[in-house]
């Protein structure tokens, strides 16, 4: 669309929508990063002003090293990346049968896997709870991985399956005519072609996972096994004047997943294109 | 977890089956026959098999168990009470104010979210077609809320709309809209508005994203011969773009306001349903009753209302679809 090459006052138009959108984006998490290197002291005399006189790491500090914090974010760290290893696996193997083969009840399980989709996944919080209880298992960070990769299967699954649907049947066909098994054609020509769908699908599982917080709050409430969410909402309750540490704390929450996002998210509009052609 | 499913879900509902050609001559050719019943029915299962495993005994069947439970009295902090008690929960939920309540919330929160999302999802798309300096900086930039863990956006919009250390009220109190800078989540009134803004700061890249996608689909020719018959941008918006977008739109939509209305982490972390259940939505008097209450039995039957209400929504857009295209 060209709508700009004329109109002078579109193109200032539009750069102040422009400049209008980052600002909205942006702007909650400069204020986060704002009162986290805020001293304590300035917070309550500077806290609405733009940027504080004077800046300090201190709160970075006192978070990191004498709360529990460290061992909340070990924990997420473990979980989350526990979840996206094992779903990825899970649903490139789903995927890949969905992409290659025509079966009996093929179209039963997209379905049941849409619908896992669509309803309140808080429905099965009161039964999960009640199973994972009986089984001994609450406070257990392998408990919400299973939970979480459970979760994450439907999306993944299709997710992967577009992936090796970019991918041309020919080329593991020409490897079972050189004598290979299909798995032995899966693992040594597709799989280095989806790499990056891999690691795509990684990322979004890993991100999903670390920032669910109901069920963790459910099935978690030792303190040694919160995942990030719960430990950082129980410190907000808990200490609900430290905003400084608080928001440092939420600071550095944001690190893992803004990584994964500066990672995925040229593949966001490129993949989403592909599949929208048929509109 | 339901943050982005809508290209895969629309994919697979326009195309549902790609190629079944093979499947009548399955029983057929007896010296293939082996290995064909072992590339219908075994092998695809090998790869499946996982998943479904995961699926069954994760979701499904909770599922049923949830739905069992909304028939039972469950209460962890009563055991004694345990026990089936036919319809009468859900003769409660009919007396219960809160529910209607959290229903009213539920319609309001959801409409706004999703009205809100749309608008400027949309806005958002249609800048980022075009060419500008810089563009592949400012994109990444202004999808970044949306990786945003919804724990994080909730605690920073919390904060925001704290007039210690907020900006929010002290400028909505020089600009007239509040008397005086205070907590509108305090509030019950504009309370719902402090999640519902959140929510739209978090949702607003994921509309975007979607109905990019769409509009980098559409064809250049058609803006090419627009342009040459000389139709206005106007024109040439609500002739071809619109129209291209149109089933995008319906369907984006739809899965969003399923969506939304499912999504309870953003109001229990910000006003836990307060004040006075003003801003109480369905899912978080589920999330409540099960968590603080430890009801599970009637935490289910709001549940599985939640579900109905959300089932019938979904039959009536597919059905308004199906009509609307006919014509």
């Amino acid at each position: 669309m060209s709508v700009t090459r004329s109109n002078p006052i579109l193109t200032v138009g539009k750069y102040l929508a422009l400049s209008g959108y980052l600002v909205f984006a942006l702007f909650p998490l400069y204020w986060l990063v704002k009162i986290a290197i805020t001293p304590d002291r300035l917070i309550f005399t500077e806290g609405t002003d733009l940027w504080p006189s004077s800046t300090t790491l201190d709160n970075f500090r006192t978070v990191i090293f004498q709360t529990d914090f460290m061992a909340f974010f070990g924990n997420s760290l473990y979980v989350s990346l526990g979840t996206a290893a094992v779903t990825t696996l899970i649903a490139a193997g789903a995927g890949y049968a969905f992409s290659r083969f025509d079966f009996g009840g093929k179209k039963v399980i997209v379905a049941i896997m849409l619908i896992t989709q669509m309803f309140p996944l808080l429905m099965i919080i009161a039964p999960i709870y009640k199973i994972v209880s009986s089984l001994g298992m609450l406070n257990s960070l392998t408990s919400l991985i299973v939970v979480y990769t459970a979760f994450n299967i439907p999306f993944a699954t299709f997710l992967m399956q577009s992936f090796f649907d970019a991918i041309p049947k020919d080329l593991e066909e020409a490897a079972m005519m050189d004598g290979c098994t299909r798995f032995q054609a899966l693992r040594k020509v597709i799989v280095p072609l989806t790499l990056p769908g891999l690691g795509a699908t990684l990322g979004f599982v890993f991100t999903a996972a670390w920032s669910e917080l109901l069920f963790a709050l459910m099935l978690i409430s030792d303190n040694a096994s919160m995942t990030f969410p719960v430990g950082l909402l129980t410190f907000v309750s808990r200490f609900s004047v430290d905003w400084g540490q608080m928001m440092a704390a939420g600071s550095l929450a944001l690190i893992p997943s803004c990584l994964f996002f500066i990672f995925i998210q040229r593949y966001l509009v490129q993949g989403l294109t592909s599949g929208a052609v048929k509109g | 977890m339901g943050r982005v499913p809508q290209r895969c879900l629309r994919k697979l509902a326009v195309r549902p089956v790609t190629a079944r050609t093979d499947t009548n001559a399955l029983p057929g050719t007896s010296r293939a026959g082996r290995s064909l019943y072992w590339r219908y029915m075994v092998e695809p299962f090998l790869y499946l098999s996982p998943a479904i495993v995961l699926i069954g005994t994760i979701i499904l069947i909770p599922l049923i168990i949830g739905i069992s439970y909304s028939f039972q009295s469950i209460e962890i902090l009563n055991p004694f009470a345990t026990g089936w008690v036919g319809f009468e929960n859900y003769v409660d939920l009919w007396s219960d104010r809160r529910f209607w309540i959290a229903l009213e919330n539920t319609f309001w929160w959801t409409f706004w979210s999703v009205s809100f999302q749309f608008f400027l999802g949309l806005g958002l798309a249609l800048l980022l077609n075009t060419h500008f300096f810089g563009k592949k900086l400012f994109q990444a930039l202004v999808f970044l809320p949306w990786a945003v863990p919804t724990f994080l956006s909730a605690l920073t919009w919390a904060w925001l709309f704290n007039p210690t250390i907020g900006p929010l009220p002290h400028w909505m109190a020089a600009l007239g809209i509040l008397d005086e800078p205070y907590n509108i989540m305090g509030d019950p009134d504009p309370a719902l508005w402090g999640p519902i803004v959140a929510n739209i700061w978090f949702g607003v890249p994921f509309f975007a994203i979607t109905l990019l996608a769409a509009l980098q689909s559409i064809p250049g020719e058609l803006y090419e011969a627009a342009e040459i018959d000389g139709a206005s941008p106007w024109q040439t918006f609500t002739k071809i773009t619109l129209p291209f977008l149109a089933p995008m739109i319906a369907i984006t939509v739809m899965l969003r306001t399923i969506w939304i209305a499912n999504f309870a982490d953003l109001i229990f972390v910000m006003t836990g349903g307060g004040p006075a259940n003003s801003t109480q939505i369905l899912s978080t008097y589920i999330f409540t009753t099960a968590f603080r209450r430890l009801d599970f039995g009637f935490a289910s039957t709001i549940a599985v209302a939640l579900l109905a209400i959300l089932l019938i929504y979904a039959v009536f857009v597919l059905w308004l679809r199906k009509r609307l295209v006919k014509i």
